[in-house]
Parts: structure tokens; sequence; C-alpha cells
């Protein structure tokens, strides 16, 4: 990455954490641990493109360099705009969505990320919520990683009420209040097979949800 | 800009008894440190620094900086509000049309001091305007619910706090070149009011006022408070145009208005099953927590001294 790169990317990071202060007013609650630097993948639920700029933004500074958002390799890992947003601001790790025999294995562009040591951002639903569910159920790559790495800490995050600031279809965010929850660490029991693992970590999710007060 | 000399001696008065203030919180925090509205309270006392240090430098800039000031509050309050609000996606174009449009027009014209089109634009204009936008994108699932809400969010965030810089531009003979004490009297007399009340409701409050609204009312701190901070706004009749006399009347119905604007608030939120409104101010909550008896005392102060004391 040239310097050129590497500055308007900070540039853009700065940009982008402080927009999105200023137009959601975010808050981390760390109410099942604290931002420490261990090895981590933040698992959230996925209602709106701009998710892990939120998870980002509430994240400490030191944090920030070391956590990398598991992201679309065809959206996010272009020539363009998305492609320097991808690579260069977020350092995302960049899979493809359809596993292929010429190209790697998403499972295994995640579990090398994680074995170079860094924090991840991943959504396991896989997609975009963009119905009445309030999470739709997990692929099972969070189970592998988990077994993969035994060491590192799953975190569940609650981001609450971004899906509303920035609707499908829509370019103009409106500024409303959102929150994003932090809950307990977790990680793979002895012997805990991939469907109890799995209903386990949406229900330690799910947990975090305020009470509805909006439609 | 030029402060009025009354400014020196009235700002030397709040950081007197913000110090005295910060003494006695210090001190009940090292005899008990662990109480938690010990904790609270010196949470308070330190955002009221803060508070008080974003006016005092807005008053630095004159017109432009307080207006610029109420501006950022109107935002915060109304973000607080919408978020509450149940609206649905066929809401969009309206709630962009209250923020980025609704809004910053309502400052500018408080700024340019264009009275005939500032004390109507929300409620005429954009009281008929919302409803047509938000029925031309087509949804109509409870849409007087979802209308009125924007609506209400607008009149209480932007309109109503918007008379707080209008205060500015009252030409009232004599007192030229110093609404800026007009401003200052209004939030010292309902703050100090909010503060009495909280202070006499804590050292003595026994019998609630309205128990199914809001906990922390009682009769002691409401009848403490208010004739408290009317006595203070009497003693502070020397920063404004009005006799002793009118402005212990003056001070007696904002702080009323006062104390019956966080009534209403609360029953809002006891309604949308929350107990603060944000989180924005360290120990009060959100900005709507803060403003909401100023919200309902800035236009009836406005009003009864643009009816009696201007030319």
């Amino acid at each position: 990455m040239s310097l050129l790169t590497y500055m308007a990317a900070r540039l853009f990071a700065m940009g982008a954490v402080g927009l999105a202060r200023f137009v959601t007013g975010v808050r981390p609650d760390w109410r099942g641990c604290q931002p420490q630097a261990k090895q981590r993948v933040y698992f959230a639920n996925h209602a709106s493109h701009g998710d892990f700029v939120l998870i980002w933004t509430v994240l400490p500074n030191a944090l920030r360099a070391a956590t990398r958002p598991v992201a679309a390799q065809d959206y996010w890992g272009g020539d363009g705009l998305r492609g320097f947003i991808g690579r260069a601001v977020f350092n995302a790790v960049l899979i493809e969505r359809i596993p292929s025999q010429d190209k790697p294995h998403p499972l295994d562009v995640i579990k090398k990320a994680l074995a170079e040591g860094c924090s991840l951002i991943l959504f396991p639903e896989g997609t975009r919520n963009m119905g009445d569910a309030p999470l739709l159920p997990f692929k099972s790559g969070l189970y592998h990683l988990a077994s993969a790495r035994p060491e590192a800490e799953f975190v569940p995050v609650w981001i609450d009420n971004l899906s509303r600031v920035m609707p499908k279809g829509h370019f103009l965010p409106i500024p409303l209040l959102c929150s994003v929850t932090f809950g307990a660490p977790m990680t793979l029991r002895a012997g805990e097979s991939k469907d109890v693992f799995l209903a386990r970590a949406r229900a330690a999710l799910l947990a975090l949800k305020p009470n509805g007060v909006c439609a | 800009m030029i402060q009025p000399q009354e400014m020196i001696w009235l700002s030397l008065g709040v950081a007197g008894v913000l110090i005295v203030a910060t003494a006695i919180g210090q001190g009940l925090a090292r005899r008990d440190g662990a109480n938690p509205v010990i904790e609270n309270l010196n949470q308070r006392i330190f955002a009221w620094w803060v508070m008080v240090g974003l006016l005092a430098i807005a008053f630095l800039f004159g017109k432009g900086g307080v207006t610029l000031l109420f501006a950022f509050a109107s935002f915060s309050a109304l973000r607080e509000f919408l978020t509450l609000t149940p609206t649905r996606r066929g809401d969009h174009w309206a709630l962009l049309a209250v923020f980025f449009i609704g809004l910053p027009v309502q400052y500018y014209l408080v700024w340019t001091d264009w009275y005939g089109l500032y004390s109507i634009f929300i409620p005429v204009y954009a009281f008929l305007i919302l409803p047509i936008i938000a029925a031309l994108s087509g949804d109509s699932t409870r849409f007087l619910e979802r209308i009125a809400f924007v609506q209400w969010g607008l009149m209480i965030c932007v309109f109503c706090v918007s008379h707080v810089p209008a205060l500015l531009s009252l030409p009232i003979l004599g007192f030229e070149g110093k609404q800026l004490l007009l401003i200052a009297y209004l939030v010292i007399v309902v703050q100090g009011s909010d503060v009495l009340q909280y202070v006499f409701g804590k050292l003595m409050g026994r019998r609630k006022v309205a128990p199914a609204l809001s906990p922390s009312k009682t009769w002691e701190g409401l009848l403490g408070g208010i004739a408290s901070a009317t006595a203070l706004g009497a003693a502070l009749w020397w920063i404004t145009p009005f006799s002793p006399l009118q402005a212990a009347g003056f001070s007696f119905v904002i702080c009323v208005m006062g104390f019956c604007g966080g009534l209403v608030m609360s029953a809002i939120k006891r309604d949308r099953g929350v107990k603060d409104w944000g989180r924005m101010i360290e120990g009060h909550g959100g900005m709507l927590d803060r403003l909401d008896s100023v919200i309902f005392a800035a236009p009836i102060f406005f009003h009864m001294t643009r009816y009696w004391f201007t030319v």
C-alpha cells in the first residue's frame, strides 16, 4: 500500500467514525466483558451495510487496528471506492460468498487470518436480515472457527436500531440513536456438537437485544 | 462580542455556586463514597460545569454562537425523541425533511430575526407539508399516529427550543444589546428551579405528586423548589428589564411551566418504557431529560416578554 493510499485510508476511517458518532450518537455497552487486547471473534446481527463501521467505531483505537471485519469479496474486494474501503480502510478479510474449486475456501481464509492473531468481526447469519425476524439462523462457519481456534474468545455483539437509520434502498441516513452491546465471551465446550454450540451462540446474541420500544 | 456589565457578576455568581456545589459533592463522596445517590450527584455537578462552559463559550460568540448551540441541542433532542417513535420505512422522507430542512431552516430564520416566519414556519408550513410527504410515500398503516409523533417531536425539540435564541431578537426599549441576559435569566431560573426541586426533594421529599408518572417528584420538592427559584428570579431582577415584582411573577410562571414540562415528558417516557431519553449527559440522562423544563418555559417566557416589554 502506498503512503498516499495509507493516509487517504486513515482519513477516510476518521471521517467514517466521526460521521457514525454524529448520526447515531453510538455508545458501547460492555455488558459481558471489557475492551481488552485478547484475540476475539465479535459475532453480530446484520441488518445494514453500516454494521461493521458501528462496531469498529465503539472499539478503542488500540483494538480497532487489530480487528478485521469479514466481508464479501465480490462486494468489498473490487477496484473502485468499495474496494478501497474494504481493503485499505477496514483491512477486511475478504471471502467468496459461494465456495468454488479454483478460489480458496472461505473458512480457510478466515482461519488463516485467525492464525495470524488478529481479531475478527463477522456476521454469522451470512447475509443481511431484511425481514421482521430479529435474527436469522446461523451458518455453521462460527462453529468451525470455534473448533479450529479454541483459545479465541467468541463475543456476541447486538447492534440496535441501525437498520432504521439506513433502511434498505435509501442512501441518506436518518439521525437516530444506536447502541452496541457486548455480551459475555464464549468458547466451544468439550464435546459440544455443532447444533448445540450454534444454538447457544444465537441465544446469547438474542439475549442482548433491548426490549423493543420501537415497532 | 462585548458582554453587558451584568454578565460579569452573573458569571462570577454561577462559578461560585458551582465551586460550592463541587466542594459539597466531594465532601459527601469522601464521607460516603459508595453511595450511588452521591456518585450520581457528583456526575451531575461535573456535567453542569461542562454545560455552563459551553453556554459561556457560545455567549462569547454572541448571537451566532448561541443560535448554533441551541440548534445542536435541538438536533440531539430530536434524535432522542424520534428514536423512541414507532416510525416505519414509509416515514423516511418525512424524517429526512425534519432533520435536514425543518431544523436548519427554523434556526436560520431565528438567526435572521424573521419573527413573522419563524413563529409560523413549523406550526403552519411543516404541519401541513409533513403529512403530505408521508402520504405520498403510500403507507397508510397507523398513519395518524406516525405523523402525530413526528410533528410533536418537531414542535417540542425544534420549535420550542428555538425560542431561547429567539430572545436575542426582542427589541426592548432601554435594553438594547443586553438580550443575552434574558437567555441567562431564563436558563438560571428554570434550571435553578430543577436543581432546587431536586435538592428539596432529596432532603425532605415524602409525598409524591404524580406517582404514576414520576417516582422522584414530591410535593416538598415542588413547593420548596418553585418558591426558592421564584425568590432567585426576583433577586435577579437587575439583569432584566423587569421590576422586582414583575421578575417574581415571570419566574413563578416559568418555574411552573418547567415543572409541568418535566411531568409531560415523564409521561411520554413511561409510555415508551424508558427511564431516560438517552445517555448523552453523564448523571442526567439524555438532552431531553435536561431540557424538558426549558422547552415548556421558553416560548411562554418569550411571548410574555414580547407582549409586555417590546416596542
